[in-house]
């Protein structure tokens, strides 16, 4: 496979390196420091893991890190049911509905986030909503629902209708046929869809920020408040938590990913 | 005589956007226990057709029956028929003993019972031992074999194969093809089988139907469809024949005699037997199969041309002759070296009863 | 055939009830909320119509009542736009390269580097950008170094500028720009390029007349990805900005906060909105002119 082997450059090399070195510099350095003894964070005295210690005792934190994985949790689930339901559906809807239907189900991430949350908030506000870990978790599973159907629907979408005809001809009736044949293969898509709504869940701050009220204090809006209070070497130490629990969630939906996109290439004959 | 396992009646189906119907008034009746093939070129309907018995697909009008049952609308998980399909279609999150158990689950047979047909079914196909396998694990041969059995394990009252042999390489396929008779004639279940291959079809088959462009053309046993072909289309479809152009010039009892174009009225003439409703004055086209035209001396033959090729191929011989009308004619002859080659010049000869008249 | 219809209703409904309650009808609501009435502790009077928050964006009354022209927000939009035009095209300079590069790789190899590439995406946006003020502010990681090299002398003053949030909106947003050009240059025939090298065509040449028009489908997507959110965006200019360069973002988060001024913070948002659709049309119209050129 030739690959575009003909525009190797240089430059270009050169230049994805100097990215990736601008994409991954705050990041170590943010890890690096997190371990330093002092409290001054960029003067480097010793090694220590005591600011992780600080941070795995903070009740504060140890709540709002509750507080994010229950809405997490919350709003994975139904928006991954919800998901893989209209990806069943979408697939006998045909074109011009779905379109439609596909840009309503995409709609969350195509508008700016804050105008997300400032629509969200009126709307609370006008139905009398109280703001608290519920409308939180509500405001999640919108955004979360296109997460969660890409990934499904394109695992569907590769998914071999002859085995499905073979199931209904194997005496599968649809109810069974959907649950012993159809689910199972689609399982990767969901869980890769379920992972990549966990996570953006987990990391989201602006749309939390305007819907939580008082006592849905989220993790990424605890940090928000340590941040503003100034730079503190706890704030490094959480971020670097949140940093290693995100990488490994996002490395094995990635992983799942990867699998779903094999799938697809054609069989070669047995 | 076998009763009736499938009938078909005046089915027929045209896909929407399409400018021809796939399907256009089939009737066909299929027997009890025998090895029925539908054969064809791509698009001429076998595969739709196929479809439709096992409820993939449904005919805009038309009956068909099961077993005396009209199953016409009937869904395909409640049909006593299964499919061993083109792709085989093998569970990938399955065992192969779960693949080939699947269709008794479904049918609520005890887990005792399950177990002991899907040993019986993989010793029958020699899977004995891969039964904890994935499909992906497997050989191509294995896998067509698990495909099998998972179709055959629920008895079904009639087996559908989709071009299951495709893409098997040719040793295999030969071996396959063999099995797949024995298969049937220990099972005693009626296979309906569909291919695009000749041979193959020729060689497994209790009877063919030859469909051309949503039709039949010929409905019968291997050896009417090679010796008698019901029109041209069957008779250049299946094996190899050769086509001279000639017009009738008489008629006596249920025989013709036919003078060759392009010659004038020096042109040979060649007696042919059983020409039906041929007309003297009638253009036709007169068809021989190359094994049964024969070589002989070309001083006084009434068929004489000019050899221009040769191809031996291990068993046969080829001979490539053109006529003094330009026509191509073929003859096979066996592999034995005859005593010289053969001259540029040579006679031939043509039994009438190995003719077959065509009318254009 | 009518109990197919009615099964894929079902399916589809929870979805699409659920995001009509939830994104449609808020936005229809924001609209709504930008021409009410202000309410005295915030929130609105319902009820009561006034175009008086979209007057807000361009005039403002003094106590005498008069209306005067007010450049203030409009220096806030120019600022955005701006800086989101900015990080759309830096980002684009980094992104190309990188994308090409990735495109002259394995697919193994280049599953990698994506990989790489597209993890930043997935932490937290704060932590990210929290990283920056690690780095930025003064005593900072830069800043230190470049006083240990002894390139400069005074302490760099990079943290709450708008080049601060410049760079962090950059580093933010890069992904977004790679991804999308790495997609449209996998599509690319290989052996269309190679049939302009075999033309005689020099690398350059080939880069400006065919990769870059057939890779333009995901450019501009790219851009898009980039520059909306950009226009929109609230955590970088909040924590690297400062005070000196508020956004829209910004402005918008202080009507819900301090400034109580609810339907004003709703014309905001739909001026966001408009020029989301602005920059989805021109979208649409250079692809389809793009299409009636190629025809």
């Amino acid at each position: 496979m030739s690959r575009h082997k003909l525009l190797r450059s240089r430059i270009n090399a050169t230049v994805a390196a100097l990215a990736i070195l601008f994409l991954y510099l705050p990041i170590v350095t943010l890890v690096v420091l997190s371990f330093n003894d002092n409290d001054l964070t960029t003067i480097w005295t010793t090694v220590s893991v005591k600011w992780y210690l600080a941070v795995l005792q903070n009740g504060d934190i140890l709540r709002a890190t509750k507080n994010s994985l229950m809405v997490a949790c919350a709003a994975t689930f139904f928006a991954t049911c919800m998901a893989t339901l209209a990806a069943l559906g979408m697939v006998r809807i045909s074109r011009g509905p779905r379109v439609l239907l596909e840009g309503l189900l995409g709609l969350p991430l195509l508008v700016p986030e804050i105008v997300t949350a400032v629509a969200l908030l009126i709307l609370f506000v006008l139905i009398g909503f109280p703001l608290g870990l519920t409308s939180v978790t509500v405001a999640h599973t919108v955004f979360c629902i296109p997460f969660a159907y890409y990934p499904i629907k394109s695992r569907l979408a590769a998914l071999d209708q002859s085995l499905l005809e073979a199931a209904s001809d194997l005496y599968a009736s649809p109810r069974r046929r959907f649950f012993r044949v159809e689910l199972p293969l689609l399982s990767s898509g969901i869980c890769a869809g379920a992972l990549l709504a966990f996570i953006s869940s987990l990391g989201d701050f602006v749309i939390t920020y305007f819907v939580a009220g008082p006592g849905a204090t989220t993790l990424p809006i605890y940090i928000f408040g340590l941040i503003r209070l100034g730079v503190t070497p706890e704030v490094n130490a959480l971020s670097a938590i949140f940093l290693f629990a995100s990488i490994v969630m996002i490395s094995i939906a990635f992983v799942l990913l990867q699998s779903i996109s094999e799938q697809k290439k054609p069989r070669g004959a047995a | 005589m076998n009763g009736v396992a499938i009938d078909f009646a005046r089915v027929s189906k045209t896909y929407p956007g399409a400018s021809q119907p796939a399907l256009d008034g089939i009737s066909l009746s299929i027997r009890q226990n025998e090895f029925f093939t539908l054969l064809g070129p791509s698009g001429c309907g076998k595969t739709t057709l196929l479809r439709m018995i096992g409820g993939f697909d449904h005919p805009d009008s038309g009956d068909i029956t099961l077993s005396g049952i009209k199953i016409g609308r009937t869904q395909a998980h409640l049909r006593r028929v299964n499919t061993v399909f083109q792709s085989y279609a093998l569970f990938p999150h399955m065992t192969v003993a779960q693949n080939i158990g699947f269709g008794l689950e479904m049918l609520n047979h005890s887990r005792g019972a399950v177990r002991q047909r899907v040993d019986e079914v993989m010793g029958l196909l020699r899977l004995d031992g891969l039964g904890d396998r994935y499909a992906e694990q497997l050989s191509g041969g294995q896998q067509q074999r698990v495909a099998l059995g998972r179709a055959l394990a629920p008895k079904p009252e009639v087996l559908l194969l989709d071009e299951p042999l495709s893409a098997l390489d040719l040793k295999l396929r030969k071996a396959m093809q063999v099995e797949l008779k024995r298969l049937q004639g220990q099972t005693g279940i009626t296979f309906v089988f569909v291919t695009h291959d000749q041979d193959e079809a020729l060689a497994m088959s209790d009877r063919i139907a030859v469909m051309q462009s949503g039709v039949i053309r010929q409905v019968g046993r291997p050896d009417e469809i090679y010796e008698r072909p019901a029109d041209l289309f069957v008779a250049e479809f299946i094996g190899d024949a050769n086509f001279l152009e000639g017009t009738c010039c008489a008629r006596s009892g249920a025989d013709g005699e036919f003078q060759l174009d392009g010659q004038g009225d020096q042109a040979p003439r060649i007696t042919v037997d059983n020409v039906g409703h041929v007309a003297v004055g009638q253009k036709a086209v007169l068809m021989i199969r190359p094994e049964r035209v024969r070589v002989v001396a070309g001083a006084g033959a009434a068929l004489t041309g000019r050899v221009f090729e040769t191809i031996y191929s291990g068993s046969s011989r080829m001979v490539h002759a053109k006529l003094p009308n330009g026509t191509l004619l073929r003859a096979r002859l066996d592999g034995l070296p005859e005593s010289g080659a053969l001259t540029d010049e040579v006679g031939f000869y043509m039994d009438s009863a190995a003719l077959t008249a065509f009318v254009r | 055939m009518n109990e197919q219809r009615l099964s894929n209703l079902t399916l589809l409904s929870p979805a699409v009830l659920f995001l009509a309650a939830f994104i449609l009808a808020p936005l229809l609501l924001m609209l709504y909320v930008s021409v009410l009435e202000r309410g005295p502790f915030g929130g609105v009077v319902w009820g009561s119509h006034t175009g008086i928050a979209y007057q807000k964006l361009l005039y403002e009354r003094d106590l005498l009542g008069r209306l005067s022209f007010n450049s203030d927000y409009i220096a806030i939009f120019a600022r955005s736009c701006r800086l989101a035009a900015m990080t759309t095209l830096i980002t684009f300079l980094i992104a190309l390269p990188t994308a090409l590069y990735m495109s002259t790789l394995s697919r193994k190899q280049a599953a990698c580097i994506l990989f790489l590439v597209t993890i930043p995406f997935w932490t937290n946006l704060l932590v990210r950008n929290f990283a920056w003020i690690l780095i930025l502010r003064g005593g900072g990681v830069l800043d230190t170094f470049m006083q240990w090299t002894g390139w400069v002398t005074q302490p760099l003053d990079i943290l709450y500028t708008p080049l601060a949030t410049g760079i962090g909106l950059t580093y933010s947003f890069l992904p977004f720009m790679i991804l999308p050009i790495y997609v449209a240059l996998e599509r690319i025939d290989p052996s269309v390029i190679e049939a302009a090298f075999d033309l005689g065509a020099n690398r350059l040449r080939v880069l400006q007349r065919v990769v870059l028009p057939l890779a333009m489908p995901g450019i501009v997507g790219g851009a898009i990805l980039v520059f909306v959110p950009c226009l929109g965006a609230y955590v970088s200019p909040e924590l690297l900005g400062g005070g000196k360069s508020l956004m829209i973002g910004n402005l918008v988060q202080a009507q819900f906060g301090a400034s109580r001024n609810w339907p004003f913070g709703a014309a905001l948002g739909i001026v966001l909105v408009l020029a989301l659709l602005l920059v989805m049309a021109m979208a649409a119209l250079a692809n389809q002119h793009k299409k009636r050129v190629s025809r």
